[in-house]
């Protein structure tokens, strides 16, 4: 067996030892701040529990949308452990984090801080559930979409309404409630922002690699299974998405921050939505 | 003409220094161009295991400036003039000398991989039927040329010497090659658990950054088999679905 060391010369004991020259500590960083920084906000806009409604627009971090008077903390909570999870999980931010934050290893062929080595097999193994939070991000996806295409669906801006809408957002009261009356479709740049958002988070979900061997990756022989070559077109489709699966990982991952974002300003006044049709 | 510096790794066995050996250079020159000329002129002795000149060998494996690599499919354009390139052998293997490694406990994992096992035949005269299209996963793990790049860059294996309990990036790939052919009728969900360690793998990547066939080992190859493991250990759904059909 191949287990003797290398030569003391070659040796990378401890965290940063290397011979390697480029700046290989420059993706880690990024991944670190980038993850940080979302993780501080979203911690933050889901303890606060206020301004994630505004007219037709609810934040991606409070829907599907549940009040129970018996819940003391901020509604996000209750909904927000599963997008998490399918996030903590997700084959892309387990190398991410792994690399970033555990530094096991922070770059190919640097030294490591720690020689007790255990990979997914010891406290790890949870990350075997990625299937299961899949099934659930699955859902959010519909329910994101619902909220996008409501998000599309205003009051009809009649003289009666007017007088009692926000200035400049025909439609919404004072209180950042819709109008009652009936209703028409209008556009406003923040149904723009909750549209993008479900999309991108659909290009995330739909290229998740528990969905592509749940789709097909399953199947040896295609030919031989039931539905093999719609399953086989399906894994294809889920193929396409999962090879840029990093990359919907953190546009997904902004976005869905800034349409907290948008309309957490919206609510607050600090912005006014701008009404585009 | 310009002059270089390459830094060579000399040694045997444990025991080894860095010698710097100053080249004249050509428009054009790889890497193993480099280490041929410094053989040729000034170190004759040099340990060095090379074949095809084209990477397609997978013979001329080492490390340079730290990082796993062909020597041959590495140009010295690549790196500052001014600077000089750092030459060692793979860290994953035991040094024979200077940049060779013995890479034979690669083989001895690969004999103890399941073997393929085809369904019987379609047709009286021996033949099966398959598609183009069934078997195209499993041909993009063909190209490997068993470098085992990502077999020394990978951390269970450089850092961790998990040798004894890790088959690595380079058997994984091979056993999804059999794993996701249409003809195939092993199952390897359970020997990649236990014995093959498959749980070791924390999908960092960096096996498939080093692939000189560009194949996406993680994506393509670990990644569906431990899907294929979570089905068969960790997914109480399938379990009860596997005893329901008894």
């Amino acid at each position: 067996m191949a287990t003797s060391a290398a030569p003391r010369v070659l040796e990378e004991r401890g965290l940063g030892a290397t011979l390697r020259r480029d700046a290989w500590w420059l993706a880690p960083a990024a991944v670190a701040i980038g993850l940080l920084a979302f993780g501080f906000y979203a911690t933050w806009a889901a303890w606060v529990g206020d301004h994630y409604e505004w007219g037709p627009y609810l934040s991606p971090f409070y829907s599907p949308l549940f009040e129970p008077g018996w819940w003391p903390l901020s509604p996000a909570f209750l909904i927000l452990w599963a997008p998490l999870g399918f996030r903590v999980t997700c084959y892309y931010y387990r190398k991410a984090y792994y690399r970033a934050f555990f530094l096991d290893p922070v770059a190919c062929a640097v030294g490591e801080p720690r020689h007790d080595y255990h990979g997914e097999r010891k406290l790890f193994v949870f990350q075997n559930l990625h299937r299961f939070f899949m099934y659930l991000a699955v859902v959010f996806i519909f329910i994101l979409g619902w909220d996008a295409i409501v998000s599309f669906i205003w009051p009809v801006c009649s003289d009666a309404v007017r007088a009692v809408s926000v200035p400049g957002a025909c439609g919404v009261l004072p209180s950042g409630e819709l109008a009652e009356g009936p209703r028409t479709f209008g556009i406003g740049v923040g149904s723009l922002v909750l549209t993008i958002n479900v999309i991108l988070l659909a290009g995330f979900t739909f290229g998740c690699h528990a969905l592509r061997h749940a789709v097909g990756g399953s199947i040896d022989c295609f030919s031989c299974a039931k539905f093999g070559r719609q399953r086989y077109r399906l894994w294809r489709g889920v193929t396409v998405l999962n090879k840029r699966h990093m990359f919907w990982a953190w546009i997904s991952l902004f976005w869905v921050g800034f349409a907290d974002l948008y309309v957490r300003l919206v609510a607050m006044g600090v912005i006014s939505d701008l009404r585009l049709l | 003409m310009a002059k270089r510096v390459f830094r060579l790794f000399r040694g045997q066995g444990n025991t080894g220094q860095l010698v710097d050996y100053e080249l004249e250079c050509d428009e054009g020159m790889v890497v193993l161009d480099a280490v041929h000329r410094i053989q040729a002129e000034q170190a004759p002795d040099l340990a060095c295991r090379w074949n095809c000149k084209a990477g397609k060998c997978g013979s001329c494996s080492a490390e340079i400036n730290g990082k796993p690599r062909l020597m041959c499919m590495t140009r010295l354009s690549d790196y500052p003039p001014d600077r000089p390139i750092t030459i060692t052998p793979m860290k994953a293997f035991p040094l024979i000398k200077d940049l060779v490694t013995d890479v034979s406990w690669n083989y001895e994992v690969n004999r103890r991989l399941p073997e393929f096992k085809p369904r019987p035949p379609d047709f009286p005269d021996g033949s099966w039927r398959m598609y183009q299209y069934e078997v195209e996963r499993a041909q993009e793990f063909r190209k490997c040329i068993e470098c085992f790049l990502c077999q020394d860059v990978c951390h269970v294996l450089r850092t961790h010497r998990k040798h004894d309990e890790f088959i690595g990036p380079a058997f994984l790939t091979r056993a999804a090659a059999y794993e996701t052919h249409p003809l195939d009728t092993n199952d390897r969900a359970t020997y990649l658990k236990e014995q093959g360690g498959i749980g070791y793998c924390n999908i960092t990547k960096c096996c498939t950054e080093v692939c000189p066939e560009s194949i996406a080992i993680t994506d393509n190859a670990i990644i569906p088999l431990k899907e294929r493991v979570v089905d068969r250990h960790y997914d109480p759904l399938r379990a009860i679905v596997r005893l329901l059909k008894g």
